[in-house]
């Protein structure tokens, strides 16, 4: 009795504040949230620590840009992992293909001479990258944890080597001149033009706005209790019902597609892609940032997706007082310790997931009990 | 010593247990048809299992089983340890492919269906350890099952179209209710781990009932209750029956399983030992023979 009530207020405390208020309290905190979010580009203007919240070697508007479509990543890969449980290694694979998607429908340097606009692309990029989230997810759906990583890990290198190495890809030469998303202001000016990135800041927001609503959904429903009995006992899952492969799959197609996004948007933005941009690091980099956050929460991943582009973002264009490196050169070392210390201090994240951090805590009990 | 003690209820029953010494040795072929006779003259089958055979590698886990449920009674499947209850249980929900013979529930083959068809279907199970969903809470767990039958697509639960939410409400209320009949309702929002072990038992029942089976397989539902909570539980095992669901139940308690069966099959080594009503069953010889281990003429 007084252990389950011991561990019922620690529940409670990890859920923290925002759980206890209510609906109206959360409604305002949330609505507040993402106006302040909508006014980051200007944060600069706020007297003293303004300032030191913006990057320095890289404009602060592309330095938010970046972290939007990290979040977009870490959002997808939070369904995959987060919540279906399914470590997926590769998934940047799934940015590339949305990028290239796009690249290829949009690009005068594309062989099938589209030329599309980006609008026109990102629908049929989306449902690409949708496929072939299927097309991983069907041989992958009989294996489980580290078997299952060593094989999306092998699709992000093969996805990575076939656009390196192919003359339809063009490897390093990559794709240039790909159009921009469209809309002009009343002066006559593009919305999204190459001087400032704030306006594709704003769409990556409203994007993530979006994708949240709708993880936040699949979450509360059906899909989301499947997903996580799938997690927690698969057999026991299908025994009760549950229709396993569907749901992997789903989760698989769903993670794809917001990766998609995330590589749609950047094409529109970048304007050029080749395939340095998808290397491997990159997708350790956004499964680094999930389990940072915190591993199946909504809140966690977009926190630990926006970290792992902006730590080092902010480390961009600060000399080292010793070797007059940038300390950019520096960011993955800094960015281990960072990530050693929040996994000594904070295992289950930096915003846990409620499930999580009760498994972890357990496993915790399990080492040392008492 | 003993030999005395069992000589009598031996002779007895000898017109009870001579079918069942036939069955045993005899070959599968009989075996198939002697049971099914008897069960279509007292009720509607519900399950029938046609000589099952279960091998894996060179170890026969099931040798041509034969049995069959009726609607609406509570069955027992009993054994010693290793007899191959809970390996028929496997078999019937899917977890097994049976090596040849046929599993036939309300006349359609269950062979070679998936497991969660195979609940959809009508056959819903505990296990005999536990396995609940650690982290979700008690009606989380039972929602599990009751979506079993839900058609909310990922578009609907996507956009909250009215099936998201029509389904979502029935399904909980479904779900508190069962709560309420196995008697855990206060704990509905608690996160199963931290239930007690008699709690997590009966929320199994609980997310088993929520797919609505019309056969519910109990894998040792009793097992490390005390006395008490064994009534408890044979209570709630009739009170299933009565709402029309068939019980099938695997347990080691002796007393409890003659208690409220109304049939009951042993199982000894993967072979059928026998079969009657719990008298006529706790009077056999070879029944007494495999859990006594004492030899006997049968044997």
């Amino acid at each position: 009795m007084s252990e389950a009530t011991t561990t019922k207020r620690s529940s409670a405390a990890v859920r923290g504040w925002f759980g206890r208020q209510s609906l109206a309290v959360r409604t305002v905190v949330v609505a507040l949230v993402a106006i302040g979010a909508y006014l980051l580009p200007y944060v600069g203007s706020i007297p003293v620590i303004g300032p030191q919240i913006e990057t320095q070697g890289i404009d602060w508007p592309s330095s938010l840009f970046n972290m939007s479509y990290y979040v977009l990543l870490a959002l997808g890969l939070n369904v995959v992992v987060g919540f279906a449980g399914l470590l997926d290694l590769g998934y940047v694979g799934f940015f590339a293909v949305g990028a290239y998607a796009t690249a290829l429908l949009t690009s005068p340097d594309s062989i099938l001479h589209t030329e599309w606009a980006w609008l026109a692309a990102v629908p049929i990029a989306l449902a690409v990258t949708m496929v072939a989230g299927v097309i991983l997810g069907w041989p992958t759906l009989r294996l489980r944890g580290d078997y299952l990583a060593i094989v999306t890990l092998g699709f992000a290198e093969i996805i990575r080597i076939v656009a390196t190495s192919t003359d339809t890809l063009r490897g390093d030469r990559g794709f240039s001149s790909l159009p921009h998303p469209p809309g002009t202001l009343p002066d006559g000016s593009k919305i999204f033009g190459v001087s400032d990135a704030t306006p594709y800041y704003w769409l990556g927001l409203s994007v993530i706005i979006l994708v949240i609503i709708g993880c936040r959904n699949l979450d509360r429903s059906r899909v989301g209790r499947s997903w996580l009995a799938i997690r927690e006992d698969e057999e026991a899952a299908e025994i009760m019902g549950v229709r396993t492969i569907k749901y992997k799959l789903w989760a698989f197609a769903i993670g794809a597609f917001i990766g998609g996004l995330g590589g749609v948007l950047f094409a529109g933005n970048q304007g050029f892609i080749n395939s340095q941009t998808f290397i491997l690091q990159f997708s350790i980099l956004v499964l680094a940032g999930v389990v940072m956050g915190g591993s199946g929460n909504i809140a966690g991943a977009i926190l630990g997706g926006a970290l792992i582009s902006y730590i080092p973002d902010r480390l961009r264009g600060i000399q080292d007082p010793f070797f007059d490196y940038d300390l950019f050169e520096y960011r993955f070392v800094i960015f281990g310790v960072v990530i050693i210390l929040i996994m000594v201090l904070r295992p289950q994240g930096l915003i846990p997931s409620r499930r999580r951090a009760m498994e972890l805590k357990d496993r915790e009990k399990e080492v040392a009990p008492q | 010593m003993s030999e005395p003690h069992i000589e009598t209820p031996e002779e007895l029953d000898r017109a009870n247990a001579r079918p069942v010494d036939e069955a045993a040795p005899t070959g599968p072929a009989e075996k198939s048809s002697a049971p099914a006779a008897p069960a279509e003259r007292d009720g509607d089958v519900l399950l029938e299992l046609d000589n099952v055979t279960l091998r894996f590698g060179g170890v026969v886990a099931l040798n041509g089983i034969s049995f069959s449920l009726r609607k609406g009674e509570i069955f027992g499947l009993i054994g010693p340890n290793g007899a191959g209850k809970t390996t028929c249980f496997n078999a019937m929900t899917g977890v097994y492919r049976p090596t040849s013979g046929g599993i036939r529930f309300n006349g359609e083959s269950l062979v070679g269906k998936k497991k969660h068809e195979i609940t959809r279907g009508g056959i819903a199970r505990t296990f005999q350890n536990v396995r609940l969903f650690p982290e979700m809470t008690a009606l989380e767990n039972v929602m599990v099952g009751a979506d079993a039958h839900h058609k909310t697509s990922v578009i609907s639960a996507l956009f909250r179209l009215p099936r998201f939410w029509r389904e979502e409400r029935s399904g909980r209320e479904r779900s508190l209710e069962l709560l309420r009949f196995v008697g855990i309702e206060h704990r509905a929002g608690e996160v199963s781990r931290n239930l007690s072990y008699g709690e997590q038992r009966r929320l199994e029942i609980a997310r088993a009932l929520a797919t609505n089976p019309t056969l519910l397989c109990l894998d040792e539902p009793a097992a490390g209750f005390n006395p008490a909570e064994k009534v408890d539980l044979l209570n709630l095992i009739r009170k299933i029956r009565d709402t029309g669901v068939t019980v099938l139940l695997i347990e080691h308690d002796m007393r409890l399983v003659m208690g409220v069966t109304d049939r009951i099959v042993v199982l000894e080594f993967g072979k059928k030992i026998a079969e009657g009503t719990p008298a006529e069953v706790r009077d056999n010889p070879a029944v007494i023979a495999a859990y006594l281990g004492v030899p006997t003429d049968a044997a």
